[in-house]
């Protein structure tokens, strides 16, 4: 294989020069990129978000429906394995809030644009903050005595 | 061929005058979002993270809380401007990703019915709930009932 690499080195100059197409787009802004994981990251989480709406509307009406009931449902929210559910729902809310200040800041301010990657870490790094707050406390409620 | 393919997303009917939806659409996402971003960590911060968090939560909680028309009003805005939001994200979504058109408009009734029943019923629950109803257990009621 080298021995052949270097024949070809020497007969390269003399034949037409070949452009090949890259296998996928490369060198674009966005693809695979802050502005697309952003993206992507904005629609699952609200989409998880929206369904959770919808069954947090329907328990919170059982409180027209008796006091049992509506203690019987929300008692399922207090097991270990909803409160980590709970972690998920308010890293799923921070990370779309956050991200949505980033995407009005883009839309309406010329710098938000330029610097939309900056802003993604920003968000991140927010985010982390945010839970490095929350998850103890959460932790604490759920699992504490 | 044509050098880029055409959008999944499929066209429909050019719009000639009248309101722009979309464009009322796309602020509303915006306007409702920042409002939603104060009533939900407000919501948050004081049903999981003050106090005692989930485990408080119970009837006596929440009718305490809807008690004070401060918290029906917080409760019922967060309840319109959330479904609302959702929902049309969720229509953005269908108009994405729903290629076959009657599948498209399958789905988009759903959103739009389960928008409308679920909007009813909470705003009847808020408005209607009764923290001290008739004889319940007074044990699981606010403690407020007990002057009554």
């Amino acid at each position: 294989m080298p021995e052949k690499s270097a024949s070809n080195l020497v007969a390269e100059p003399l034949s037409p020069p070949k452009i090949r197409s890259p296998r996928r787009p490369a060198g674009t802004l966005y693809r695979g990129n802050e502005g697309m994981w952003s993206w992507v990251l904005h629609r699952i989480t609200g989409v998880a978000i929206y369904f959770f709406l919808l069954v947090h509307i329907l328990d919170t009406a059982l409180v027209r429906v008796s006091p049992e009931a509506y203690n019987a449902v929300i008692d399922t929210y207090k097991t270990p394995i909803m409160g980590l559910g709970e972690i998920a729902l308010v890293a799923a809310i921070g990370f779309h809030a956050l991200n949505g200040l980033r995407i009005i800041l883009i839309d309406f301010w010329a710098f938000g644009a330029k610097h939309q990657r900056v802003l993604f870490w920003i968000v991140i790094a927010i985010w982390l903050v945010l839970l490095a707050g929350f998850i103890p406390r959460q932790l604490m409620h759920v699992f504490g005595g | 061929m044509s050098l880029i393919e055409a959008p999944r997303t499929p066209t429909r009917g050019r719009r000639t005058g009248g309101i722009n939806w979309e464009k009322w659409g796309w602020i509303y996402m915006r306007a409702s979002g920042v409002v939603l971003i104060v009533l939900i960590f407000g919501h948050l911060f004081v049903n999981l993270v003050a106090g005692e968090g989930v485990k408080a939560i119970d009837f006596a909680f929440v009718g305490g809380k809807l008690a004070d028309p401060f918290w029906i009003v917080w409760d019922g805005l967060m309840l319109w401007l959330a479904l609302l939001h959702g929902a049309n994200g969720m229509r953005t979504l269908v108009n994405d990703y729903a290629i076959n058109p009657k599948v498209r408009k399958v789905l988009l009734i759903g959103i739009a019915a389960s928008t409308a029943i679920l909007i009813i019923l909470g705003t009847l629950v808020i408005t209607t709930f009764d923290p001290c109803p008739a004889g319940a257990n007074p044990a699981l009621l606010p403690s407020f009932c007990e002057a009554l």
